[in-house]
């Protein structure tokens, strides 16, 4: 067996083979044109009608400007519901083409093809929110006390763990039909006790303590640091932890939910 | 020489109906061996089990010396599925490239293969954009781009033309006389002469592991077609004596 000592074992996480899926996964999105477009331009419109239902309003007396609290915690849903869209759709078609089947028997390992989707969507992402992030200080007068810079690192992270999500919800749908309705099941209870509906402290005891495991709730608590406080607190770097290791941590069981061998 | 592929009392169960019952062949070096049997006979069932991607309920298969699926084998072994699997959204080329990345090689080796299954005028044409038998050619580039030891093909002339049918199986020849081997599913008899093996498949049983011309004089018919149908009325007859 000569031939086996001169190929190359692919190492379980090849920078190389993960780069080039991340690679391939921009090029797909590249050739969708309306995609790019709802990428960008949706989440700006979006923050542009919360902006005007609250223009009229005055301020309570001792408290931030609704919009201020509400759209600035609404820079880390977006990215976060739009990515787990997107990916759970993507890797369903992955799946149903015959492609995953494919890759799977190429040196591409599991964790390098979720990784390399979570790349794709993490940069995206990215985009997406340094134009959100423009256009909310600038056209919506959005008033952050903290640097851009880490509102936009936040929606990266939020994004990344809405593609984790994502990947690992794909594993449990059959048809996008099924996918499509994990959204709310994922995103919606996250959003009612993420504290931005009802402060959390006035939530009953036990829904607290679910508002306390949902990583969501981390990513909001971040971005209302970064909205009070001129310099990057603890508490603000100790929530962007949380939200990474939870996308970690969906990332990993979206790897080991991914078979190989299948029936 | 050592088989390139074996596999021993291979039983493989959807469901609760079984699709492969006991298979046990070997499949060797340098040759192409066509996998023949009327659809649903189990042919796409074994050549996942051969990839590695089968769930199997018993029995084992051995490819290059390894457990089938194994990762050392991943670099060694193409597949190209029954249906064509590359990515309708992007380009021939860049598909073909992005498959090329993964095996570890470069634009010139995707381009080669692009230009082996003859699409390089449609190199820069989204794959939704082409036709049947060319998104299969595509599919089939993206498997020539690795050069593996082994190249197993699901069926991979369904929908081609004549000319082409001939070009891609004298390729086919042209890389099992570089030492390659090829094991290439067909639902079409008259492709089973252009094989150096056949091993015929019938409701998931394996009715025959011969070289063409053993298989005519075994049945006494020059028509490959012909000696198929007299080897399966044969095991109908057994079934029923038995």
């Amino acid at each position: 067996m000569t031939a086996a000592t001169t190929s190359r074992p692919a190492a379980a996480l090849s920078p190389r083979l993960t780069t080039a899926t991340t690679t391939r996964v921009l090029r797909q999105l590249r050739h969708d044109h309306r995609t790019v477009a709802m990428l960008l331009v949706l989440p700006s419109a979006l923050l542009g009608l919360l902006y005007l239902i609250w223009s009229d309003v005055p301020a309570d007396p001792g408290q931030p400007e609704r919009f201020d609290r509400i759209g600035l915690s609404m820079l880390g849903v977006f990215p976060f519901v739009v990515m787990f869209l997107v990916t759970s759709i993507g890797m369903l078609r992955e799946r149903t083409s015959g492609t995953l089947e494919r890759l799977l028997t190429t040196p591409l390992s599991r964790p390098a093809l979720l990784l390399g989707y979570g790349a794709a969507f993490g940069l995206a992402a990215a985009v997406q929110a340094l134009v959100t992030v423009t256009v909310a200080v600038t056209a919506y007068d959005l008033d952050v006390a903290g640097p851009l810079v880490l509102v936009v690192l936040i929606a990266v992270v939020d994004a990344i763990l809405g593609v984790a999500l994502g990947l690992l919800a794909s594993a449990f749908a059959r048809s996008e039909f099924q996918a499509v309705q994990f959204m709310p099941v994922v995103v919606l209870p996250q959003f009612f006790l993420c504290g931005l509906l009802v402060p959390r402290e006035q939530l009953p005891g036990w829904l607290q303590a679910v508002s306390d495991v949902l990583p969501l709730t981390y990513a909001v608590e971040a971005l209302r640091e970064v909205g009070a406080a001129a310099e990057p607190t603890g508490t603000m770097w100790g929530d962007v932890g949380v939200v990474a290791g939870a996308a970690l941590l969906a990332l990993g069981l979206a790897a080991a939910t991914l078979r190989r061998r299948t029936s | 020489m050592d088989a390139a592929v074996t596999v021993t009392d291979l039983v493989v169960h959807r469901g609760d109906h079984p699709v492969l019952r006991q298979v046990s062949c070997q499949v060797p070096p340098g040759q192409v061996t066509g996998l023949l049997g009327p659809s649903g006979s189990g042919k796409s069932t074994l050549l996942r089990a051969v990839v590695g991607v089968q769930q199997v309920r018993s029995g084992s298969v051995t490819v290059l010396g390894r457990a089938a699926g194994s990762a050392a084998l991943r670099s060694r072994v193409g597949y190209v599925t029954q249906a064509p699997s590359v990515y309708t959204d992007l380009t021939v080329r860049e598909n073909a490239r992005y498959f090329a990345a993964l095996y570890g090689r470069g634009a010139a080796a995707a381009d080669a293969a692009i230009a082996d299954v003859g699409l390089s005028e449609a190199a820069g044409q989204l794959v939704e954009d082409l036709s049947g038998g060319q998104r299969g050619r595509a599919s089939l580039a993206c498997a020539l781009v690795g050069e593996p030891d082994l190249l197993v093909l699901d069926e991979p002339t369904v929908g081609l033309d004549p000319v082409l049918r001939v070009e891609l199986w004298s390729r086919f020849h042209a890389l099992a006389a570089a030492g390659k081997t090829l094991v290439v599913s067909s639902h079409v008899m008259d492709e089973a002469a252009r094989c150096d093996r056949l091993l015929l498949l019938r409701e998931g049983r394996l009715l025959s592991d011969s070289t063409p011309a053993e298989l005519r004089a075994r049945t006494g018919t020059q028509d490959l077609e012909e000696a198929f149908l007299s080897l399966v009325r044969a095991a109908a007859g057994q079934q029923v004596t038995a």
